[in-house]
């Protein structure tokens, strides 16, 4: 993984300074809490509903054992004993006084992390998928760019104060796993015709209010004009953008009232203006950082391990562990794992607490090569595991709860904090996540419902991404009552989807059996081997709306 | 005007004698010997019945398209660029644009919503002056000029970005690149 030189160093130690001195004369009066929202912003910090968070980078979602011991100290000293990793490749800590946080923050630099730009109207933590490097389907290794493009991003003087925040995803895999077309840019890296690294750019996704899915503005970019081209981008937003309404300021409400055709066509006047500067990025710079990711000293094995395979046959608990948590790694021998958050009641999505950390940690150092990743569904991913070690990894997760075999399925719930925490929020997401984890704890019933993505927001911010759930929940609030709604057929990857609400809202106490009558549905109209989002792709949402309110005994709220 | 921040030779310096004067829409240009910043469409106006004045200035506001002064950029003496809010950044943009596009050698002026914890990215983008919102006190502002100021971007300060830069490879002997 990426290490730090000089300068990197230097420049998140300047700025822990410059934060604390920010705080400093925030506590004294000398600066107004309206001059100073946007500087804690942009260091991560905001003001919950109890207290102060503190949103930490993990750029492109990579950690390593080192840096994950430090979480689990920030989580013991600072808040209380655990953490919140959130589906763009974050963690945050909910307890904090701001007096703490420049204390934090140097814990942090010293292990070269940061929590720059996690929050405010800039550019924040460039994401990529958590198998990034090691996955068996990738075309190219996407990290070089990300980091190339968190450096760029850090501190850039003229994009800080931009009309809204500005998400950045890149991924180069037959299957996108970084929610790529819900991103304010959206990159997919592949390779042009003689093997040159190409970039499609997508620009005008997001969720929150006005869910839309990125558009293609460009093909066959090459990669040394990545700088530039997002520059452009930015540049025309910053300047064109609207700022007289917060919900109508991010890029995707211009693309829309210019048409992507005449949006594509500033951007590239833009670009024909500095695209062949100084700004054009070096191939020696591309393998400078490219040289830091190279890959780990993996083992030669083969692909069969006689122990590995006689585990399997044994314990069919194990078995389905790999079948539904690990992942096809291009190394033979090796797979990657998904260590679950989600074991249901007790457990909030994306929950970790700071034993279970130092556990990953430990186990990351025993069984791989020191390394964590940190994927948008809200899990940890062991990235270089020998197929041999698994079962003995296995159970030391479980000893941790950290081996729930539920990756994929309807309980790896992916939930915002909700209410609980968030002062945004007008709903509590997570009683509703446990509940539904409650409900459905039948293995059997889980694997045999097979792939299906659950997403839960406590409001329409929708930072649990529900637009793009295949179930979707989203909360709303109606003369101070929660209600929930329901969407289904939502996707996200290459085709991503948008759901569709299926009909009047419910209490939360009755969420559990709607999504029952939901699955029951679904059993009913699937054809053999057919997913949730396959099958309302073929039959559309009426008959899962017919059973869903079919009977009396469910009385909806009255709110759609 | 009151609260300048001026950077002479680089180094921020308070001028308290700083003799420009932003005159109100509206106002009567004739007969002023101070040097005065007109608001754009008054300048305009201005700018076209006479010769070039060196006395007078021009006041951009965020929404107005730099690329209009262009035919004056060789001979105006100051731009003032509008903050109406320390959060509307799109004055950044435009400084970015009249020092590196239109080629604008003149003192370039931060005016407005000017804060101390902007001023360092205000300099990045070409500012060369900055009117300090005169209710704060301008030697505390000075403050937000010094201190760790490098980015790794390239901006209008720092043309070429980190990478591009010896420095960072001390042994590096060839500088790689196309610029």
């Amino acid at each position: 993984m990426y290490s730090y030189n000089r300068y990197d160093r230097a420049l998140v130690q300047a700025r822990v300074q410059q934060f604390r001195d920010q705080v400093s004369r925030r506590l004294s009066g000398k600066l107004s809490e309206e001059e100073f929202l946007p500087l804690r912003l942009q260091n991560g910090v905001y003001l919950q509903r109890h207290a102060y968070m503190l949103r930490v980078a993990i750029p492109y979602g990579t950690l390593s054992s080192e840096q994950l011991r430090t979480l689990a100290e920030v989580a013991d000293r600072y808040d209380r004993g655990y953490g919140h990793f959130t589906t763009r490749q974050n963690i945050q800590f909910n307890w904090l006084e701001l007096e703490q946080v420049p204390d934090i923050l140097q814990l942090l630099a010293d292990q070269e992390m940061h929590a720059i730009q996690t929050s405010g109207n800039c550019v924040r933590n460039i994401t990529t998928e958590a198998f990034a490097g090691v996955a068996a389907d990738e075309l190219i290794d996407p990290r070089p760019l990300a980091e190339i493009m968190r450096q760029w991003s850090t501190a850039n003087p003229e994009f800080l104060f931009l009309p809204r925040k500005f998400k950045i995803a890149i991924s180069s895999s037959e299957n996108d796993r970084a929610a790529v077309r819900a991103h304010d840019i959206g990159l997919y890296l592949y390779r042009g015709k003689s093997g040159e690294h190409r970039l499609r750019v997508l620009v005008g996704g997001g969720l929150g209010r006005t869910p839309v899915l990125s558009q293609v503005i460009r093909e066959e970019l090459p990669w040394q004009h990545l700088l530039t081209y997002v520059e452009a981008i930015l540049r025309v937003y910053n300047r064109h953008g609207r700022r007289d309404n917060k919900y109508k300021a991010r890029i995707k409400i211009l693309l829309r009232s210019l048409g992507v055709e005449a949006f594509a066509r500033e951007v590239e006047a833009e670009w024909a203006l500095i695209r062949d500067g100084a700004g054009e990025l070096t191939r020696e710079e591309y393998e400078r950082v490219a040289r830091d990711f190279g890959p780990p000293a993996y083992e030669s094995l083969d692909t069969a391990d006689m122990a590995y395979g006689r585990h399997l046959t044994l314990s069919a608990d194990f078995a389905r562990w790999v079948e539904t948590n690990t992942h096809a790694h291009k190394v033979s021998g090796y797979a990657s794992v998904v260590v679950s958050t989600k074991a249901g009641e007790g457990a909030p999505p994306g929950d970790l607490d700071s034993d279970q950390m130092r556990g990953v940690a430990h186990l990351a150092d025993v069984y791989g090569f020191g390394e964590i990743r940190v994927a948008h569904e809200q899990n940890l991913v062991l990235p270089d595991i020998r197929k041999r070690d698994l079962y003995m990894l296995w159970q030391a997760l479980a000893e941790l709860k950290l081996a729930t075999p539920n990756i994929g399925l309807l309980t790896d719930v992916i939930a915002c904090p909700g209410g609980d925490y968030c002062s945004l929020a007008n709903t509590r997401s997570l009683p509703v996540a446990a509940a539904i984890q409650q409900r459905f704890r039948d293995l059997d019933l889980l694997h045999d419902l097979g792939s299906l993505s659950l997403n839960i927001s406590g409001c329409m911010n929708a930072c649990g991404h529900h637009h793009i759930g295949n179930i979707g929940i989203l909360g709303v609030n109606k003369n101070d009552e929660e209600f929930f709604q329901l969407t289904i057929g939502g996707q996200k990857g290459r085709n991503s989807k948008l759901g569709k609400v299926i009909g009047p809202a419910f209490r939360a106490e009755e969420v559990p059996e709607a999504i029952e009558r939901l699955l029951e549905a679904y059993r009913q109209l699937r054809e053999t081997d057919e997913t949730f989002a396959d099958t309302v792709q073929r039959v559309g949402i009426g008959p899962f709306r017919e059973t869903v309110y079919a009977r009396e005994s469910v009385v909806a709220g009255g709110v759609s | 005007m009151k609260n300048v921040i001026t950077l002479k030779n680089g180094s921020p310096e308070h001028d308290p004698s700083d003799p420009w004067v932003l005159l109100e829409a509206g106002a009567d240009v004739m007969g002023s010997d101070t040097p005065i910043i007109l608001p754009f469409a008054h300048w305009l106006e201005h700018s076209q019945a006479r010769a070039p004045d060196p006395r007078q200035g021009v006041l951009l506001g965020p929404d107005e398209d730099p690329l209009r002064l262009v035919p004056a950029v060789s001979h105006l003496p100051l731009i003032a660029l509008q903050f109406p809010d320390f959060r509307d950044g799109r004055a950044y943009s435009q400084a970015n644009l009249l020092r590196l596009r239109y080629g604008f050698r003149g003192d370039l002026r931060a005016v407005g919503d000017v804060l101390r914890d902007q001023l360092l990215l205000m300099r990045h983008c070409g500012f060369s002056s900055f009117a300090i919102r005169e209710d704060k006190p301008v030697l505390d502002a000075l403050e937000g000029l010094r201190g760790f100021d490098e980015v790794y971007a390239r901006s209008v300060a720092n043309p070429v970005p980190r990478y591009r830069r010896q420095s960072l490879k001390p042994n590096a002997h060839r500088v790689s690149g196309t610029d």
